[in-house]
């Protein structure tokens, strides 16, 4: 049997105002753009979240235990969904209830940290896994980092932190010749399996469903599943990797995307040799075939695939280096709003905001940016950011 | 004495120092009772202008009549002199009325005047500055003046024509240079237009001795046409005379201008490293807009001072008050500056400033600390010097007072009006 893995992220970012100022630094303590976090929130819940999440509780319910689902919602994610629109929250836990959908663990806030803070990594992990716990009832086993940020060192942390599988990028630069269509072991790694983005198939929804200039369009649910079914004999899992927000956001109501999901179940399944698990499931029957040994970053971003979307220019790493730089000063205060509000802008949004490859991927940045340039993304930052070190040395020092 | 004044910005819509220096000469011009008719491209609602009768080029339309449009015909022919400009005549309307000249019907030039003007610094800005020039003929002919005042190469036209029309001495302002601007890349067109106004010019002001040297050594013109006013700054502030209170105990170093070649922005950052190294209590704060922001942002990251350099955009009204008033240290390391009136700005709110040996405004500031500003050694030694020795900060702010009793816009103005005087043989 070929196992297919659907698994959504589900992400929104804490954005900052952008009218906070140098003059506002050391006298105003809130750098949240209320109004745009709470507009932006409603308009996803409406177009994207509440819709997809009914659709896929009737496909559960119809397909009785066939059509499985994983999802990874971001700690900041369901904060602003308790903060703005609770009853997105309650038709996850619908979801889960039925115990057809895997709930994916990773960094509370959708933070590098691992790059910058192995300490901090591990309690932005805990702190997920607790939340999950506490809101479906389960805790998670499988891990993915923040934009599928992923090498030999992350997989080993992870495996030390009793996770059972990993995701990662299928790409090219590190699977070479090799299929993402099966499981592998990372190296280095006992226990851990490590799960592959097959990114030619996702994307081709993701990314491309719309595009009328892709000879391949339009994608109806048959061309797409015999895509899927051309893997039989060549692989044993396909993992579907993309963001939930493809579903009516990215990708709008008029392009058919609901239509296709909602029939993607029964194509996929028109072929006797294919089935719908979570990742945990089709992890747990399916040996590794090899070693993926990945000794530096990879992501799913972008076409470099590597971690340039948001580390490497002047203005990121600055930004992230001042950040993280004051961590051991911020948790010591054991104020917990700061220490929160600290957190919220490890979000590794504000440093794509800061990204100045405007190159075949520009589009993409753009889309998702909120400043109008990534140097005025730095400046509101570092305001936000140089405040919370004169909060500490002012009330704290 | 009736002035027929030509600007192109007034406070609060300004993007750098001229409309500033417009406001307070001609505050210092009404005060020894100068009328004054100050034409702007056009007009907002808010503009500082009690003390004279301010008139938006833009509203000028109505007034325009068959006779007025055939005169209009004969002017553009002269405006074609100004060959620079053609290029530029792109814009639908112009160069339709100057490839048909003898076709031009009412219609057409109703409708052209119908176009708004934008005012500002946009992509038509040549297009804008002929129109400009233009309305300047016809008010020349419209109304009574003794003599004509144009500020700067971009309203060098409009003074041109409107002598052309009325006959009246003409005086051209030389607030900045295009050598200024842009070192030795400069323009041409904007150069051929300075050059025509400081030819067709009666007499030139020169905001500095900095300034006339420049225009008699690269334009040519004769010294003996040009006087040299400098400009003074206006010491009303709005906020009350507390020191605003900082949120930060380090030392505040400010730049506050354009972020363009000109203003030396890039020394300023390279010296803010340099003095971070030595003394990490102390603040940077940039404010202001320009072409290098992009470049000084990226620049200031890479020297990692993020968490004490700051950039604040560009600012406007209280807020410029307010950045004076926390700083405690002036520089500006400008590249080229025909005069330079920040730093007098800064003495306003008693913060010492540094300003550069190439600067106008380094004229009359006899004991003020002067670098050059390719000197980024010597900028951080200053700056590290000044603040953390309190008796010589005392001391700069103690002479930086002395300065503004000496330096007023009243002086400057009356400077001005003798000009008028000889020029158009005493009128009143």
């Amino acid at each position: 049997m070929i196992s297919v893995c659907l698994y959504f992220q589900v992400h929104q970012p804490m954005r900052l105002d952008q009218g906070y100022s140098f003059f506002d630094m050391g006298r105003k303590h809130h750098y949240r753009d209320e109004t745009a976090n709470r507009d932006i929130m409603r308009k996803v819940a409406n177009k994207c979240y509440l819709p997809a999440n009914r659709m896929m509780l009737d496909l559960i319910n119809e397909f009785k235990g066939d059509f499985r689902v994983s999802y990874a919602i971001t700690g900041i994610a369901m904060e602003q969904f308790q903060e703005f629109c609770p009853e997105v929250l309650q038709s996850f836990r619908e979801l889960a209830d039925t115990g057809c959908v895997e709930f994916i663990g990773e960094t509370h806030y959708h933070s590098l940290a691992f790059i910058f803070s192995p300490e901090e990594f591990r309690r932005q992990v805990e702190m997920h896994g607790r939340v999950l716990k506490e809101f479906f009832g389960s805790s998670p086993v499988t891990f993915r980092n923040t934009e599928l940020i992923y090498s030999n060192d992350l997989a080993l942390e992870v495996e030390k932190m009793g996770y059972k599988v990993i995701l990662a990028e299928g790409a090219d630069q590190i699977l070479g010749w090799r299929s993402p269509n099966y499981v592998y072991q990372p190296a280095g790694c006992t226990k851990l399996k490590a799960m592959l983005k097959n990114y030619r198939l996702s994307d081709d929804v993701a990314f491309r469903f719309s595009d009328r200039n892709w000879d391949e369009w339009p994608v109806t649910t048959e061309k797409f599943a015999r895509w899927v079914h051309a893997i039989a004999g060549n692989g044993e899992v396909i993992n579907l990797f993309m963001d939930y927000e493809t579903i009516g956001e990215h990708q709008w109501e008029d392009t058919g995307i609901f239509n296709f999901f909602r029939s993607l179940p029964r194509s996929i399944l028109s072929h006797n040799d294919f089935r719908f698990q979570t990742l945990a499931e089709a992890a747990a029957c399916i040996d590794p075939m090899a070693q993926l040994d990945v000794p530096y970053f990879t992501s799913w971003a972008d076409l470099e695939r590597d971690v340039t979307a948001w580390l490497g220019n002047p203005m990121q790493d600055q930004a992230a280096e001042l950040a993280y730089s004051m961590e051991e000063k911020v948790l010591a205060t054991k104020d917990d709003d700061l220490i929160a509000t600290w957190r919220e802008l490890l979000t590794s949004d504000h440093f794509y905001y800061m990204c100045t490859k405007w190159f075949s991927d520009g589009d993409v940045h753009k889309y998702f940016n909120p400043y109008d340039t990534p140097h005025q993304a730095f400046i509101t930052y570092m305001n936000a950011l140089n405040d919370i070190t004169l909060r500490i040395d002012n009330d704290h020092g | 004495m009736r002035v027929l004044m030509f600007g192109w910005e007034f406070p609060p819509y300004i993007s750098g120092g001229l409309g500033t220096a417009c406001l307070g000469l001609t505050k210092g011009l009404a005060h020894h009772g100068t009328d004054i008719l100050f034409v702007l491209p056009r007009l907002d609602s808010d503009e500082e202008g009690k003390h004279l009768t301010l008139m938006g080029a833009n509203q000028v339309r109505a007034n325009v009549g068959i006779s007025e449009i055939l005169e209009l015909q004969e002017r553009i022919s002269v405006l074609e002199v100004l060959s620079p400009l053609r290029p530029y005549l792109t814009e639908r309307e112009y160069s339709s009325l100057l490839e048909k000249k003898n076709l031009i019907t009412t219609e057409e030039i109703l409708g052209q005047l119908d176009n708004d003007f934008s005012g500002g610094y946009g992509d038509n800005l040549m297009a804008e500055i002929v129109r400009y020039s233009l309305i300047g003929a016809h008010l020349a002919t419209s109304e009574n003046f003794d003599i004509i005042h144009a500020h700067d190469w971009i309203t060098a036209p409009a003074g041109i024509e409107a002598k052309r029309v009325s006959g009246k001495p003409l005086v051209v302002h030389a607030h900045a240079l295009e050598f200024d601007r842009s070192g030795e890349h400069v323009n041409q067109k904007v150069y051929d237009i300075e050059r025509a106004g400081f030819e067709a010019a009666d007499r030139i002001i020169a905001v500095s001795h900095f300034t006339k040297d420049t225009i008699v050594k690269r334009y040519p013109i004769d010294p003996a046409k040009i006087t040299v006013v400098h400009n003074a700054v206006a010491k009303d502030r709005k906020l009350d005379q507390v020191r605003i209170e900082k949120s930060f105990k380090e030392k505040l170093v400010l730049f506050l201008g354009r972020i363009t070649f000109q203003k030396g922005p890039d020394y300023f950052v390279e010296a803010a490293a340099r003095v971070l190294e030595k003394n990490p209590n102390v603040r940077f704060a940039m404010a202001g807009s320009g072409d290098m922001f992009p470049r000084m942002v990226e620049r200031m990251a890479e020297l990692r001072m993020a968490d004490k350099f700051h950039f604040l955009g560009f600012v406007r009204g209280a807020d410029v008050e307010r950045i004076y008033a926390m700083s405690d240290l002036y520089v500006m390391p400008s590249v080229s500056e025909p005069f330079g009136i920040t730093p007098l700005e800064a003495m306003v709110f008693d913060v010492p400033s540094i300003v550069s040996k190439q600067s106008g405004v380094a004229e009359i500031l006899d004991e003020a600390v002067k670098i050059d500003f390719w000197d980024v050694d010597r900028l951080a030694f200053e700056i590290l010097d000044i603040l953390e020795n309190e008796e010589r900060a005392k001391t700069l702010v103690e002479r930086g007072r002395e300065t503004l009793k000496k330096v007023q816009w009243e002086t400057s103005a009356k400077n001005v009006l003798a000009v008028y005087e000889q020029l158009t043989g005493g009128a009143s």
